[in-house]
């Protein structure tokens, strides 16, 4: 299985100990990785703010760079939303299509494709687990709180199996943390107050690592804890996957 | 600075009513979730109520014809309306036929969108809201901050005073069941005096040619039973087919607005009561240029439960005035620019893009992806945002090209550590205001990745 490596713009520029998770986490299942070396972003930063005209040339780079593999991997819920949604407006072609069905974000690629759930990960923390929207109403990688069905949620999945780890429960179990890309600038005082909610209720309820599919909400988040003093850990959920010893 | 985003701003600095709102509408959320949760097939039940409406508004002009003839052989007199202008001539014509000047209400926001109590009261009619929140906020003369609960920016304190100054009720009693016991007083002196009753709907049933109107209070019955003449506005969007498929959006509407089971009052008009007349009154005001665009055209199927505000971690904390439309909330947002694009041209910004409007939506609008489709064909038009648009095509170019990308991270990053703290948190940082930018490390994943492997010619591999 020929895997391509994507690592969004905003990993590989402040977070490259995520995209090292990732990849480190890929090899230890066993596959063939590669990380075009030419890729950049997936477009969203212009696209959630209007301008997905401006952005075309940066969904052909990424089609460019990503239609050569069996499946796209990466460590952000949100960049492969953005990717299977609204790469519509491109034109179709088979490149195109198979992009945007074979790019998957790495929790729902290890248990929907490769069918694991248990990766031998010990990891002996309070874990509260930050449900990113574009991974859980997008991608639906969890049932969302709105939503009357079944409960399930990958990445939790994938993250009970970890030895010694105990989930914290939320007060609100899936509220936005106020990143919402340039909303964060556009909007930054009811962002702020949305991140300063979502972390209050973490802490209040023991978490000493704050964990999620997506640095993006993390970088926000942290960006607050860290303005504020609190004492807590934001790690990208790859890391702590890869925290085992197969 | 866009409008909403000031005022929010300005409603977050009084923390604590912030916090109280957000928390109450959560509250609402959560009672919301639990009545859903008692109904198994509730997914079916919202892809139904979707599919009527759909189907409904593909036909509409078949269905409303038949709910015209219904009614007319029920003795209604219906009145049609293609602007807010019309409606409001029609609804004052009728008034002044009957030689009346007292006029009582109940919650219509149809009537808000028109702006029908100006209207009427410069024409020197009395009109009083009888919803107890509606009634509220007429008082104080402004407009609902929520379409279900147009008074839940306001406290029982400030509420106590404003009856006090304008009710003459005890000062400092801020007592709900006292006030509650003041504004009945008050409104059924209303009611008693009223003229002429005038009422929203929610449904207008085809088939029978029903009018159906829901509420907690029972005013729209107070009203209506009291008054001689009787006037219902709806908008072209409220009729459905059968009484079969009301029950299914009955089922809906209450749990999804306030996690009751059903309002206390399901009322159903049918015919004039004896020496009494009933007008019905079908809005356009820009539905059926809505209804054309693809895009957009299934935001008619709203119900105007309000789920979508309650479960908004935007609206519950900046509060339903900083949308300043009529109708606040992602459905809202995506309703405004319609009206007019310049001015609400920063609402469908107003949002994380979180989803969670479109997942409680009872009859399954798509309002975050309309909201996405509003930024886009508002960035087109070149009159807004033109700095905007400079740094997105600036910003196109970097994250289109491999080398400029690199360069443009490097220097970022370079900047990040190695500029002092007063210069990289300047006034320009909004970021910085309330965030710490991320701690970087000199190297992106990018270099490291080049000199493990792409140096040796390994390309990823171990």
């Amino acid at each position: 299985m020929k895997i391509g490596l994507f690592i969004p713009c905003y990993i590989d520029q402040f977070y490259p100990i995520v995209g090292i998770a990732t990849l480190e986490l890929l090899h230890k299942l066993g596959l063939e990785v590669y990380y075009p070396p030419e890729q950049t972003c997936c477009g969203q930063p212009l696209a959630n703010s209007g301008a997905e005209k401006e952005a075309i040339p940066i969904y052909k780079n990424f089609v460019r760079n990503f239609s050569n593999f069996d499946y796209v991997v990466s460590p952000s819920g949100s960049c492969v939303y953005h990717i299977r949604e609204n790469y519509d407006l491109l034109e179709q072609t088979n490149e195109v299509r198979k992009v945007r069905q074979t790019t998957y974000e790495l929790c729902e690629f290890i248990v929907d494709i490769l069918k694991i759930d248990d990766l031998s990960i010990e990891y002996p923390h309070k874990v509260g687990i930050h449900q990113s929207c574009h991974g859980l109403r997008g991608l639906k990688l969890g049932n969302p709180s709105e939503l009357i069905a079944e409960h399930y949620s990958k990445v939790h999945r994938l993250l009970e199996k970890a030895e010694g780890i105990e989930i914290i429960n939320l007060d609100r179990n899936d509220e936005c943390c106020g990143f919402g890309g340039t909303f964060s600038i556009l909007q930054p005082d009811i962002s702020a107050k949305m991140g300063k909610d979502r972390l209050e209720d973490h802490m209040r309820n023991g978490a000493e690592v704050i964990t999620a599919t997506d640095m993006s909400c993390l970088m926000h988040l942290e960006g607050i804890a860290r303005r504020h003093n609190k004492e807590v850990q934001f790690v990208h959920v790859a890391e702590i996957l890869n925290s085992n010893h197969l | 600075m866009t409008q909403h985003n000031q005022k929010a701003s300005l409603f977050l600095k009084n923390a604590e009513r912030a916090a109280w709102h957000d928390e109450t509408l959560w509250m609402v959320r959560q009672k919301r979730d639990k009545a859903a949760s008692d109904v198994p097939e509730w997914e079916r039940l919202r892809e139904q109520a979707s599919q009527i409406k759909m189907h409904t508004l593909s036909k509409h002009y078949e269905y409303l014809t038949r709910f015209e003839e219904m009614a007319k052989n029920n003795g209604v007199q219906i009145h049609w309306a293609s602007t807010a202008t019309r409606l409001n001539e029609i609804v004052y014509q009728i008034i002044k036929e009957n030689n009346a000047s007292k006029v009582v209400k109940s919650k219509s926001m149809l009537t808000e969108e028109c702006g029908l109590n100006p209207y009427l009261e410069k024409k020197g009619i009395e009109i009083i809201d009888t919803d107890l929140g509606e009634r509220i906020i007429q008082l104080r003369k402004e407009p609902p901050s929520h379409i279900v609960m147009p008074a839940i920016h306001l406290s029982k304190e400030e509420i106590s005073e404003l009856f006090h100054n304008q009710l003459h009720s005890e000062k400092d009693n801020s007592d709900p069941t006292y006030l509650a016991s003041i504004a009945r007083l008050h409104l059924r002196q209303k009611f008693l005096e009223s003229e002429v009753a005038i009422t929203g709907v929610n449904f207008a049933v085809a088939e029978n040619g029903a009018v159906v109107v829901c509420t907690n209070e029972g005013n729209a019955d107070l009203g209506v039973h009291a008054a001689p003449v009787q006037i219902h506005c709806m908008g072209i969007e409220k009729v459905i087919p059968r009484m079969s498929d009301l029950a299914v959006f009955i089922r809906l509407l209450a749990r999804s607005a306030t996690g009751q089971s059903i309002t206390t009052y399901t009322s159903h008009y049918l015919t004039p009561k004896p020496g009494g007349q009933m007008h019905i009154v079908i809005v356009d005001n820009g539905r059926s240029e809505l209804l054309k665009k693809a895009d957009y055209r299934d935001s008619l199927k709203c119900i105007r439960c309000g789920a979508c505000m309650n479960t908004c971690p935007v609206y519950r904390r900046s509060g339903g005035h900083s949308y300043h439309y009529v109708i606040p909330g992602p459905i809202g947002s995506i309703l405004a620019p319609h009206k007019h694009r310049n001015n609400y041209k920063d609402l469908p910004f107003a949002s994380s893009l979180c989803g969670s409007c479109s997942n409680v939506c009872p009859v399954k609008i798509n309002i975050h992806g309309q909201l996405y489709r509003w930024r886009q064909d508002i960035s087109k038009e070149s009159t807004f945002f033109h700095w905007k648009k400079s740094i997105m095509k600036i910003a196109g170019k970097i994250l289109s090209s491999n080398t400029i990308y690199n360069l443009s991270g490097k220097v970022t990053r370079w900047s990040i550590i190695h500029l002092p703290r007063v210069i990289i948190y300047n006034r320009l940082n909004i970021w910085g205001k309330d965030r710490e930018l991320p701690k970087v490390s000199g190297e992106s994943f990018k270099q490291w990745y080049y000199n493990k492997y792409e140096k040796q010619g390994q390309n990823g591999q171990k």
